[in-house]
């Protein structure tokens, strides 16, 4: 077990920069996600972790050491591929021992250690077996089983459920979080995809062009995007984005959107009338019908997804969309008004970032 | 009409095949005619009666079982050391991006463009002082070094197909690179290991022009050397020299049979690269 | 350790950054060592020989002669015979195994029973030690032991069962269809590996769009073959050029001179006359002709890819 220190971290192939002077601390037994759009820099990131890739410049720390100069061998961590990478050559067994045999371990506890693990992992049946006649899940587990037998100081997941269907990566992901919360091991794990960054993170790392966005708890990133990349990658469905400008009245101030409506921030900002922001709200967030105010708005499709519906509007032109676990009867073409509560508004200033407001989303909600 | 094609289809096949198997089925006739009907039978398909004679006379009676001996001593190490050597390179140019490279592969690639006709002479002139001529260590140096830039494209090939995260796996297990490579990364090349022996294993059996110039006399002359002397000597024991053909033949077919499934992905590999 | 505090480093240590270095270099230093020694400085030796005179039994041979050998050489009227006879060598050759390699392969292009057994049979030549296949044809031309002078008497090709071999009209063709034999699994099993890499659904989608068999071969598989076919042709051609082992098993370059090529020549002026320095001069014109013809074909290759 061990924290893990990152200063400053940046990477270029040759002129080309992929990450520009990352800085994370990962604290002792702490599960980190690295989530961003592909090409992000995440698997980079975690690569360099591994030591399989070199570091540019800035310093990586594990458990207090650097690590910079470390062949991967001599870093104690372990590491789950998308692909698996089990030895195509080697039986179950032989894959989970592999690491233990290469540091010389006794056979007897080899023998518990695989047994545990595979106790554990449900593979007892397969230790004899090679790669090639497991199931998808099983190779996955192999892979998880390869890594707990060295009990290492640190845990990295490069997408580690992708190559899974959708049924086995939700029983993976449950799996990933108990072992986690049994083991209490440092993890660090990449992902594009946000649900598997909620559900698993005790913070988020929101990733994008080579930049961290936003390091965070996954309710914290929710409830408060630190700017628009995060507040669009973080839910799903995604965020509604409005642009518009301050426009201030006595006691309060106003958005006005591109098509004229305006929507009420519920106090006043410090912002010079004009300023052009972007409202933020998310579709579980804007409410139908709401018993005053409101804005009319058109029904354009109706998803239904099971758990609810998924409304796409338009209000005077602009799109956006609700998120309703009510499966009220609206048919497309069906007019209806919206409301959009100021404590559920997200507002971004003209440089993306989030702007704090004592009475908007999630400030309101903490406090 | 689809029955006519299939028909014209499978004829097609059958004419090459009678035109590849018919020469060496003739070697086969006449090395078990007996002499006395070898003329007067003369294109009679099989003879009236056969005979191992002529394998008895040429194991018993002439230097070819020391040319054979020869010739799998040169062959044999040629392409363990061309593999062996190969498999480092093609691994380098595999898995590694470094500065050099481009011109490495270039070097390779210019050898296999220029005529080594070339360098039958100043190869002579230069083992010679070092005591290399006329000996089977000498002809394993030159056909080493003319066999290993193929080799090399051949392995490259094998090992690109090979997943790199296999040994990124390995490396974080705790295995060093070299480690990775031997116990993970080389078991899974064997098919390609397989092929490259059996490309350089028949090459190194096939050649002919460096070892009539660097080799004199019968006591490291190797097979193809031997034969050609022979046939020059003794133009007339058609089917001794036959019988003696028969036998250079078998180990080149083991091998062909051994790399026979590979045949197409090796020579894509060279054909593209080499 | 105290570095670590201070953040960023731009710089390994210099010994870390060395092992990095050097490591592609370990594993390809064997290779590099092996084709140095072996292949370039005897290059670089055998170009320094075509200026000296350089005879093996001549003791006091060695020195400097300028351009002797290439002004020899230019009298030389049996390296003329030699160079046109390279043309016809190379070219019948390379023509013949390229045709009746692109017909096998597109034959075993499709699947049928046997297939697998139908293509190691056809491939085996190609297994076949080339002395012993040129021994082997030699032999089937041998109007004594072999069935091909007096089969091709009953089709009417000659008029009296003689080794076409020591026929100066013919002998050529000896060396050129034991090549052909040799030669047409390259081309077929090349070929037949660019034919798998074209995705079948092109000619699924061709055929629907209504194109015949025909326009499905010229439409699809020609321009996909068209690189490899380009590429093989190049390299065959070279290849062929050089090679004399079937000439000199077969014919030894006669009669009469007749099938003697450039290569063949040289090493009959190494090998027998021993005469390093003339041969050298010979080879050196060969690598300047191979060279300018490969330079020809790929200025072609790229005019043609730019009016594309």
């Amino acid at each position: 077990m061990a924290s893990i220190e990152m200063r400053d971290i940046v990477k270029t192939y040759g002129d080309h920069p992929v990450l520009h002077g990352v800085d994370l601390s990962i604290e002792d037994g702490e599960f980190i996600v690295l989530v961003g759009p592909s090409g992000c820099g995440k698997s980079t990131l975690l690569r360099m972790i591994a030591g399989l890739e070199s570091i540019s410049s800035g310093t990586m720390s594990i458990d207090g050491r650097e690590v910079n100069d470390l062949k991967p061998k001599d870093r104690d961590i372990a590491m789950v591929f998308q692909s698996y990478a089990l030895y195509p050559h080697m039986t179950v067994a032989d894959n989970m021992s592999y690491s233990l045999r290469l540091r010389r371990t006794p056979k007897e506890k080899i023998a518990a250690a695989v047994a545990a693990a595979s106790a554990k992992l449900g593979l007892d049946p397969y230790l004899g077996r090679r790669p090639k006649a497991l199931s998808g899940g099983q190779r996955q587990r192999v892979a998880m089983g390869r890594a707990i037998v060295r009990q290492p100081k640190a845990f990295l997941f490069d997408e580690p459920l992708s190559n899974l269907d959708a049924r086995l990566r939700e029983q993976m992901r449950a799996e990933i979080k108990r072992m986690h919360a049994e083991f209490g091991a440092t993890s660090v794990y990449v992902t594009h995809d946000q649900i598997e960054a909620m559900t698993l993170a005790s913070r988020i790392v929101a990733m994008n062009a080579g930049e961290v966005q936003q390091i965070g708890a996954p309710l914290e990133l929710y409830d408060r995007p630190a700017n628009l990349f995060v507040a669009g990658f973080i839910g799903s469905p995604g965020m509604n984005m409005l642009e518009g400008s301050i426009v201030s009245e006595t006691g309060t101030s106003l958005v006005r959107l591109m098509n004229g409506t305006t929507i009420s921030l519920g106090q006043r900002v410090d912002m010079p009338e004009g300023t052009s922001v972007t409202l933020g709200i998310r579709p579980e967030h804007v409410t139908i019908r709401p018993p005053a105010g409101g804005v009319a708005a058109t029904v354009e499709l109706v998803e239904p997804t099971g758990l609810g519906i998924i409304l796409h509007l338009t209000v005077h032109g602009l799109p956006f969309k609700i998120f309703s676990s009510d499966r009220a009867l609206l048919t497309p073409g069906a007019s209806l008004t919206v409301g959009f509560p100021p404590e559920r508004l997200h507002l971004f200033g003209p440089d993306g970032r989030r702007v704090h407001l004592e009475t908007l989303s999630g400030d309101a909600l903490s406090s | 009409m689809g029955i006519l094609l299939t028909i014209a289809h499978r004829l097609a096949i059958l004419a090459y095949v009678v035109f590849a198997l018919f020469p060496l089925y003739w070697l086969l006739k006449v090395s078990v005619t007996p002499n006395d009907l070898l003329y007067s039978e003369g294109v009679r398909m099989w003879p009236s009666h056969a005979t191992l004679a002529h394998y008895r006379y040429v194991i018993e009676n002439s230097a070819f079982p020391i040319f054979f001996r020869n010739s799998l001593i040169v062959a044999g190490s040629t392409a363990l050391a061309v593999t062996l050597i190969s498999s480092l390179s093609g691994y380098a140019l595999s898995r590694f991006v470094f500065r050099g490279k481009y011109a490495v592969v270039a070097l390779m690639l210019i050898t296999q463009m220029f005529p080594l006709v070339m360098l039958v002479a100043p190869i002579f002139k230069m083992l010679s002082p070092l005591g290399l001529t006329n000996s089977l260590t000498g002809l394993v140096i030159v056909y080493t070094a003319f066999n290993v830039p193929f080799a090399t494209f051949l392995m490259q090939s094998f090992f690109d197909g090979i997943p790199r995260d296999l040994e990124d796996a390995a490396m974080i297990d705790g295995a060093s690179r070299f480690t990775a490579f031997r116990q993970i990364i080389l078991p899974l090349t064997l098919p390609g290991i397989a092929a490259t022996l059996g490309f350089v294993f028949t090459a190194a059996w096939s050649e002919l022009l460096f070892a009539l110039m660097l080799i004199s006399g019968n006591d490291s002359a190797t097979f193809p050397v031997g034969l050609l002397t022979f046939v020059s000597k003794f133009s007339v024991d058609f089917g001794q020299m036959m019988a003696a053909g028969v036998m250079a033949l078998v180990p080149a077919c083991l091998f062909f049979l051994l790399i026979q499934r590979y045949l197409v992905q090796g020579l894509t590999a060279g054909a593209v690269k080499g | 350790m105290t570095l670590s505090a201070t953040g960023r480093r731009p710089r390994k240590p210099f010994a870390r950054r060395l092992a990095d270095a050097a490591e592609p270099w370990l594993y390809t230093a064997p290779v590099l060592v092996l084709i140095i020694a072996v292949m370039l400085v005897p290059l670089v030796l055998g170009l320094s020989y075509a200026f000296r005179d350089i005879q093996l039994l001549n003791p006091f041979s060695g020195g400097f002669v300028g351009l002797d050998h290439f002004r020899e050489l230019s009298q030389d009227t049996a390296f003329y015979r030699a160079l046109r006879n390279t043309l016809w060598w190379t070219g019948a050759s390379v023509f013949l195994q390229f045709f009746f390699g692109l017909i096998l392969a597109l034959l075993l292009d499709k699947p049928f029973a046997g297939r697998g057994l139908a293509q190691a049979l056809v491939f085996l030549p190609w297994a076949v030690p080339t002395f012993l296949a040129g021994l082997n044809w030699a032999w089937m031309f041998n109007p004594v032991i072999g069935p091909l002078p007096h089969w091709m008497v009953s089709l009417g090709i000659l008029s009296a069962p003689n080794n076409i071999l020591a026929d100066p009209q013919l002998a050529m063709w000896g060396p050129i269809i034991a090549n052909v034999w040799w030669g047409i699994p390259f081309f077929a099993i090349t070929l037949l590996a660019a034919l798998q890499a074209i995705p079948r659904d092109l000619y699924e989608a061709a055929a629907i769009d209504g194109a015949n068999p025909i326009q499905r071969f010229t439409s699809i598989t020609l321009p996909f073959l068209a690189p490899t076919i380009a590429i093989t042709v190049l390299l065959r051609t070279v290849w062929i050029a050089n090679f004399a082992d079937l000439i000199i098993v077969m014919t030894n370059g006669g009669p009469a001179d007749r099938t003697q090529i450039v290569a063949s020549y040289i090493f009959t002026q190494a090998f027998k006359r021993l005469d390093f320095g003339y041969a050298s001069a010979i080879a050196l014109v060969l690598l300047v002709l191979l060279l300018a013809y490969s330079m020809v074909i790929v200025v072609i290759r790229q005019r043609l890819i730019e009016k594309d």
